[in-house]
């Protein structure tokens, strides 16, 4: 096994349950007069970046924060619907600390690292506790107290929601705790900027480079850190649930500036999206998985079966989720139910008017609670998916179809949050840390807010207290060199001067990836995959055509950048799976499934972390790959089974 | 179905700015209003022209960020729908649609449709806010709000910050906008200790970024895709009223 010194977890050892609290007592501290004197980069503003911009400028910390949008509100975290986990045990139903850590390491299917996770768990109560503070408006009872929902992957109610935009709620808790911050001067805030390179000296993390997007400028930032926040990468298919802006670019500077990828196979594909409607389709819209506690998924018992739904008789139709998991029912992990839709696709039992979708049906619920009662609980989300269908859910059934969503794969980190680089943190879905090979839905929100508010506020000041870190400037040559780099890079693509535009490379290696590192992957279309990815990376450099300037707002630059470095992730995600002979989670090799066609696990090659450092230089793609090791000391590895 | 598009062409905030023609061909009715704009936009490049340059980012009604006039209404005819939500078959063959910016003193034109709407991030800054550090909540049930209490605050909190509501008032006003935010904080237990000064600082913050003031006309509700209602106005100037009293004795 290829292990490497980098990729030491740093997780403390002892009873879990003390992990964190030992690990707290152990950091270095920096005293409240010294964090002044720390400037700390923070890229991102979603619940990551800013629960850490804000977390760490409240502790004393000087904070540069950047963005893509205009204003650092509209990360793509305000579009989380359903809501966030967290291990109250409100309902008095069984949760605890311990299951919600049982469930994230079984739901991950046993790749993610038991330390992190049980934190993760442990921290989860103080982020509700932090937001009701920040005025979230969480759904709550007649008596006053908070409800709850349940979730994919799980047998308790311990999903916290306000109605379908409990993202939106807790962006806003976060930002407005930043914009305070920015009164105070103690956060500066640069929007509409985006990183193109992390600037290192002397092997740290020392600044970022970046453009300007309404100038064009090519501006260095240097700092004693850098926290990357930047979100995932589920953008690399073309079409995803993901925001438009969302990308890759941030992290892939850094991993080729040696921070280690980790797991980049691993992406989740959402069961209940729109399905997609043309080739015109810019994106796909998620419908909250929430919708799968009073909706019921099925499809005709009979193959080819073209009636409108409410012409096929009960008895007709066929509940594959409650009959083949009677105990989890429609509420089985996200990759089991994308896969069971996936097959009866294939089955040629699909519907509407592709054949690539399942019914996911409301007529019980209606019944049983009532239409205002349904409304109030998904009114929002009924509303949308009118809107975007022109069908109304309320009396016909939604069509839904598994897309990309998530992204579990990111950089490595250590249970610091540190990458492989020193000084550079990764927080929120940019990490690859706690979700292994499949997340549970909700818990993406509760990662990103227990990173940034309650996690790198400790491990930022142990870095930044046993580290000694010179004082350096913009002037000095590692940010010159970067500057350089960026504007050549720049200047070749307007150079290209070629016939294609940026999205039809992009849309060609979404249906590369879709195709061949989707919802099921094999060894012969892996192969195939990482040609194609080069012959298409080849055509990018030789026949890409941008229109206009770099001086001014131009979408078109800021789309390339990305695209290519996508066509280059893309590659490594291909190598990844192809590597990864087994099935866990989302990652479905077809050689590896039980008779049942369920994820086939061998956890004796592959019970480890895939983290690939970037040995090549350019466009010459070279990657070794290493391995973390991952004990499972206290959850027993099972196969799973949610029947 | 084919269109006749009349956009708003401008370079930069300097430029004079003017609209241009285009025609949008074989758009199908299952787009979205911003999927019409990339197939427009795709054919410039094609042709060797520039494409029209538009916020966008979630194209799900929750981001805020796209931000077009069209037909004369912010976000288009539907009510409580953003552009990026609006969809083709609201349309027909043969239709001419003019398409501009957001037009308000308050926010600049930058390029082509976007405009500069860091203004509202200056009037949160100024107390759009509840002052909790990290790490200084109690357990979160020890406060317990009644149902409608914590569901009107919700309502005014699913503002997305678009900017809609100056777009379509007469005197450019963000009474709406601010109002929203307000009314969310001060609806709730947690957000009465800062009350009054929030409303003062939110309202001066609001005047000093060249919004112009509310007369009550309602346009801004009307053309909100969140429907924001008219009461959380009526809230602000409360509260605004009661600290400008007080801060005077
Ligand atoms: C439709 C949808 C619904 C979801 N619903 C849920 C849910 O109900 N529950 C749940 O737990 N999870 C949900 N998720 C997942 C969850 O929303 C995300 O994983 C999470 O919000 C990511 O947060 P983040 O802070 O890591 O990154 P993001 O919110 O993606 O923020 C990234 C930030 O980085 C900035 N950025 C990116 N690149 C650069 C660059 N190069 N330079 C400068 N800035 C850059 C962006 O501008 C942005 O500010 C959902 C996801 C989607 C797509
Ligand atoms: S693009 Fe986000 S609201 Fe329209």
């Amino acid at each position: 096994m290829a292990s490497h010194e980098k990729l030491k977890s740093n997780a403390p050892s002892g009873p879990i349950e003390d992990r964190w609290q030992k690990h707290q007592f152990d950091m270095k501290l920096v005293n409240p007069a010294n964090k002044r004197k720390h400037t700390v980069i923070v890229v991102g503003t979603g619940l990551a970046g800013a629960s850490a911009a804000a977390s760490l400028a409240e502790l004393g910390y000087h904070v540069k924060s950047f963005c893509i949008s205009d204003s650092p509100r509209r990360a793509h975290s305000i579009a989380a619907q359903g809501g966030i986990n967290a291990a109250k045990n409100y309902q008095n139903d069984g949760d605890s600390v311990y299951r919600l850590f049982y469930d994230t390491v079984k739901g991950g299917d046993f790749r993610s690292r038991e330390s992190n996770v049980y934190r993760l768990a442990q921290i989860s109560p103080a982020i509700i506790d932090h937001c009701v503070a920040l005025g979230v408006p969480f759904a709550r009872e007649y008596g006053g107290m908070l409800d709850n929902r349940s979730f994919g992957g799980a047998q308790v109610s311990r999903t916290f929601y306000a109605r379908g935009q409990t993202g939106q709620q807790l962006l806003l808790g976060a930002y407005s705790a930043m914009m305070r911050q920015v009164d105070k001067k103690s956060v500066e805030m640069f929007p509409r900027r985006e990183m193109l390179d992390l600037v290192t000296v002397d092997g740290k993390a020392r600044g970022i480079t970046v453009r300007n997007l309404i100038t064009g400028e090519i501006e260095s930032h240097a700092a004693d850190a850098v926290l990357l926040c930047t979100g995932g990468y589920g953008n690399v298919y073309f079409l995803s649930t993901n925001a438009m802006n969302s990308n890759a670019t941030a992290a892939w500077r850094c991993h080729k500036k040696g921070a280690f990828f980790a797991n980049p196979c691993f992406t989740q594909i959402h069961p209940t999206c729109i399905p997609r409607s043309g080739s015109y389709q810019s994106k796909l819209t998620l419908m909250s998985e929430s919708l799968r506690n009073d909706g019921r998924v099925w499809v005709p018992k009979n193959k080819g079966d073209r009636r409108p739904p409410n012409e096929i008789p009960e008895s007709e139709r066929d509940y594959y989720l409650e009959r083949i998991y009677p105990s989890f029912g429609n509420l089985v992990p996200r990759d089991v139910a994308s896969r069971q839709a996936k097959f009866r696709v294939d089955e040629q039992r699909g519907v509407g008017p592709t054949g690539e979708a399942v019914y996911l049906d409301f007529s019980d619920a209606i019944k049983r609670l009532g239409e205002d009662q349904v409304s109030e609980k998904y009114g929002n989300l009924f509303q949308m998916y009118e809107k975007i269908t022109g069908e109304n859910p309320y009396k016909v059934p939604m069509r839904i179809y598994p897309a990309v969503h998530y992204t579990m794969g990111g950089l490595w980190v250590d249970y610091n949050l540190q990458s492989t680089i020193p000084g550079l943190h990764v927080l929120g879905e940019a990490n690859f840390s706690d979700h292994g090979a499949n997340r549970l839905g909700a818990s993406a929100l509760m990662q990103g807010l227990a990173d940034g508010y309650f996690i790198i506020p400790y491990t930022l000041g142990n870095y930044l207290g046993s580290n000694k870190i010179e004082k350096i400037t913009e002037d000095h040559e590692a940010f010159k060199a970067s500057r350089e780099e960026a504007k050549k890079r720049l200047d070749q693509f307007f150079s290209i001067q070629g016939k294609k535009t940026v999205d039809d490379f992009h849309k060609e290696l979404g249906a590369i990836m879709w195709h061949y590192v989707g919802m099921s992957r094999n060894a012969e279309g892996l192969k195939k995959a990482i040609e194609e990815i080069g012959k298409l990376r080849k055509e990018f450099w030789e026949d890409l055509k941008i229109p206009g300037e770099a001086n001014y707002k131009n979408s078109e630059i800021e789309k390339a950048g990305r695209v290519a470095d996508f066509l280059e992730l893309g590659e490594l995600m291909a190598r990844d799976a192809l590597e990864r002979q087994e099935s866990c989670g989302g990652h479905f090799r077809e050689e590896y499934q039980t008779p049942e066609n369920e994820a086939l696990r061998k956890d004796e090659e592959f019970s480890h972390v895939a983290a690939w450092e970037f040995s090549g230089k350019d466009h010459d793609l070279k990657w070794s790959r290493f391995e973390e090791p991952l004990d499972f000391e206290y959850v027993k590895l099972t196969q799973r089974s949610y029947k | 179905m084919n269109l006749n598009l009349k956009i708003w062409r401008q370079k930069n905030s300097q430029d004079k700015g003017q609209f241009m023609e285009f025609h949008a061909k074989d758009i199908s009715e299952d787009m979205s209003f911003l999927e019409m704009m990339d197939v427009v936009n795709e054919q410039l490049i094609k042709d060797g022209k520039e494409p029209v340059e538009f916020d966008h980012d979630c194209r799900e009604g929750i981001c805020g960020a796209c931000s077009m006039v069209i037909n004369g209404n912010p976000h288009g005819p539907d009510k409580a729908t953003t552009t990026c939500q609006l969809h083709m078959r609201r349309f027909k063959d043969g239709d001419s649609i003019v398409i501009e910016p957001f037009r308000a003193k308050a926010f600049p034109v930058i390029r082509d449709l976007v405009v500069d709407r860091s203004a509202f991030d200056r009037i949160i800054e100024a107390g759009g806010f509840i002052s909790a550090s990290t790490g200084n909540a109690q357990d979160a049930n020890c406060l317990p709000i009644a149902k409608d209490h914590a569901d009107r605050a919700f309502s005014a909190a699913t503002c997305i910050g678009c900017g809609a509501c100056v777009a379509a008032c007469k005197n450019a006003s963000a009474s709406l906008f601010v109002s929203a935010k307000i009314a969310h904080l001060g609806l709730l237990p947690q957000g009465q200790a800062e009350r009054e000064r929030r409303a003062l600082r939110m309202v001066a913050a609001m005047d000093e970024s060249g919004f112009g003031g509310c007369t009550n006309t309602g346009a801004c509700s009307a053309a909100c895709p969140k429907e924001i209602g008219q009461e959380n106005i009526a809230m602000m100037n409360r509260d605004f009223m009661r600290s400008s009293a007080k801060n005077r004795d």
